[in-house]
């Protein structure tokens, strides 16, 4: 696997460089956003997240005072935001998301020539949680925490890019893959 | 007191206080949220070595060393610990149902803060999140009395599935092929997105949520444990091996590794009614059980 590094917010260039299966190690601030916040997202204007990196999910933490440390931060399953996704890239220019177990057909399409998306390890929070150096900002936590948007600061946060800019999806090569070897198994 | 080896916690001395039992349910979760059982861990391990895909060593690679850190640092595994699931066996002559439930409900509240835990129940009529809220079956039993606490993610939740069979569009008839159809099923529409590889419990009943309940508590059995039903035992390892072979692979990347077990379950079924539940657990299967005197 070859490994890429990418500092935030990513150049379009950066983004194309990347190959499905490659390792990408991000630097720099991501967006965390849920289900409520999609929804917000796309009914307003939030300059926070025009051209950033997206990072689906919804962080546990401690808060001491007015600091708050990351405890476990691992991603959420990223097919609840498939609906709103090809909007929500081309309403903001998103140029990857960072999730887990892959997105559909037309988030594939939404991101050939615009960005990729890329699977962080589900359940790996403790991990992902070394990576963030920093709370920037917590956005409408009237959602909730777990459901409010926050802007993170990552150092070294690593991904392996499964759909492309060049519109290569590895999370569908491997379900038409399992899928043929299923009709093996039941016909 | 309250001793504590591994993911087993036991309280010893007189029938406890309502503290003492407070207190102990939240070391379980405590326990549970920080450390994965050995059986788990050593399935993983065990995964690692005989993958070859890059991708699934590299996956699984990082969930050993998340199993490192999250112990070494007593940091929770993950940020998402489910529905609170616990299972209560308790000697009538000793304990309470509704005293145990109101114990177990003030425990969680006190580990959502303490612990923490991420608060994620969430109430639609409010429109607002509560903290968290344990879903608890409790069953008499003459031996001794025990709690378990099971949590596992939401996205293997949302993959979870209930068949009735015959089921046309799968071509499931009534018979252990058509219940392997569903299984398989199961696997197919989840692909990664419920974190595998997976732990699988599932059963056939004649109830619908009969079905789905056993399918779930059979997460309570340990990954090596052998079903005693030499018939049964046989379907689960046949069906272990295809799963692995529809090359899923951890967190959906390709590879081995899809599932770690399969158990499997059956009760009655009715004339009318065949229903297969299928309970998906993701490789952070926490669970841990606290012995009571």
């Amino acid at each position: 696997m070859a490994v890429i590094k990418i500092n935030t917010p990513p150049t379009l260039q950066s983004i194309r460089r990347v190959q499905a299966g490659d390792e990408v190690v991000f630097t720099g601030r991501v967006m965390t956003a849920r289900d409520r916040a999609h929804r917000w997202l796309l009914e307003h204007d939030f300059k926070p997240l025009h051209g950033a990196v997206l990072y689906h999910c919804g962080p546990m933490y401690r808060q001491t005072g007015k600091t708050i440390t990351i405890l476990a931060a691992g991603p959420t399953t990223s097919a609840r935001f498939n609906h709103f996704t090809p909007q929500l890239i081309k309403q903001y220019n998103i140029r990857a998301i960072l999730g887990k177990g892959g997105m559909n057909e037309t988030v594939r399409r939404a991101f050939i020539g615009q960005g990729m998306y890329c699977a962080a390890i589900g359940g790996a929070a403790v991990y992902y949680a070394h990576c963030i150096t920093e709370v920037v900002k917590v956005y409408k936590t009237d959602f909730g925490m777990t459901d409010a948007i926050w802007e993170l600061a990552v150092k070294n946060f690593p991904v392996v890019c499964m759909m492309d800019s060049r519109g290569r999806s590895l999370f569908q090569e491997v379900e038409t893959a399992s899928t043929a070897v299923y009709q093996t198994f039941t016909t | 007191m309250l001793k504590i080896r591994g993911n087993i916690l036991r309280l010893t001395g007189a029938r406890p206080t309502r503290q003492q039992l407070v207190q102990a349910i939240v070391a379980m979760y405590r326990v549970a949220i920080t450390e994965l059982p050995a059986d788990v861990t050593t399935a993983l391990r065990r995964a690692r070595q005989h993958e070859t895909n890059p991708r699934a060593k590299y996956v699984l690679n990082m969930m050993l060393k998340n199993i490192d850190l999250a112990k070494t640092e007593t940091r929770p595994l993950c940020q998402d610990t489910g529905i609170p699931l616990v299972y209560v066996q308790y000697q009538s002559r000793q304990y309470k149902q509704l005293e145990l439930k109101r114990i177990i409900k003030d425990a969680t509240t006190l580990a959502t803060r303490q612990v923490p835990l991420r608060a994620n129940a969430f109430d639609i009529v409010q429109g607002k999140v509560i903290g968290n809220y344990p879903v608890i079956y409790c069953k008499e039993t003459p031996d001794t009395s025990s709690i378990q606490l099971l949590l596992k993610g939401g996205g293997s939740e949302n993959v979870s599935r209930v068949y009735q069979l015959p089921d046309t569009t799968l071509g499931a008839e009534r018979d252990f092929a058509g219940i392997e159809k569903c299984i398989l099923d199961t696997m197919i529409k989840a692909q990664g997105r419920g974190c595998p590889p997976y732990s699988i419990g599932a059963a056939v009943c004649g109830s619908m949520e009969e079905a789905s309940y056993r399918a779930k508590n059979r997460h309570l059995l340990l990954l090596n444990q052998h079903n005693p039903n030499p018939k049964l035992a046989a379907f689960e390892r046949r069906l272990l091996k295809k799963i692995n072979a529809l090359g899923i692979g951890p967190m959906g990347v390709g590879g081995k590794t899809t599932a770690l077990a399969v158990k499997f379950t059956t009760r009655y079924v009715h004339p009318a009614s065949w229903f297969v539940g299928v309970s998906v657990g993701c490789w952070s299967m926490r669970r841990t059980t606290l012995h009571l005197p």
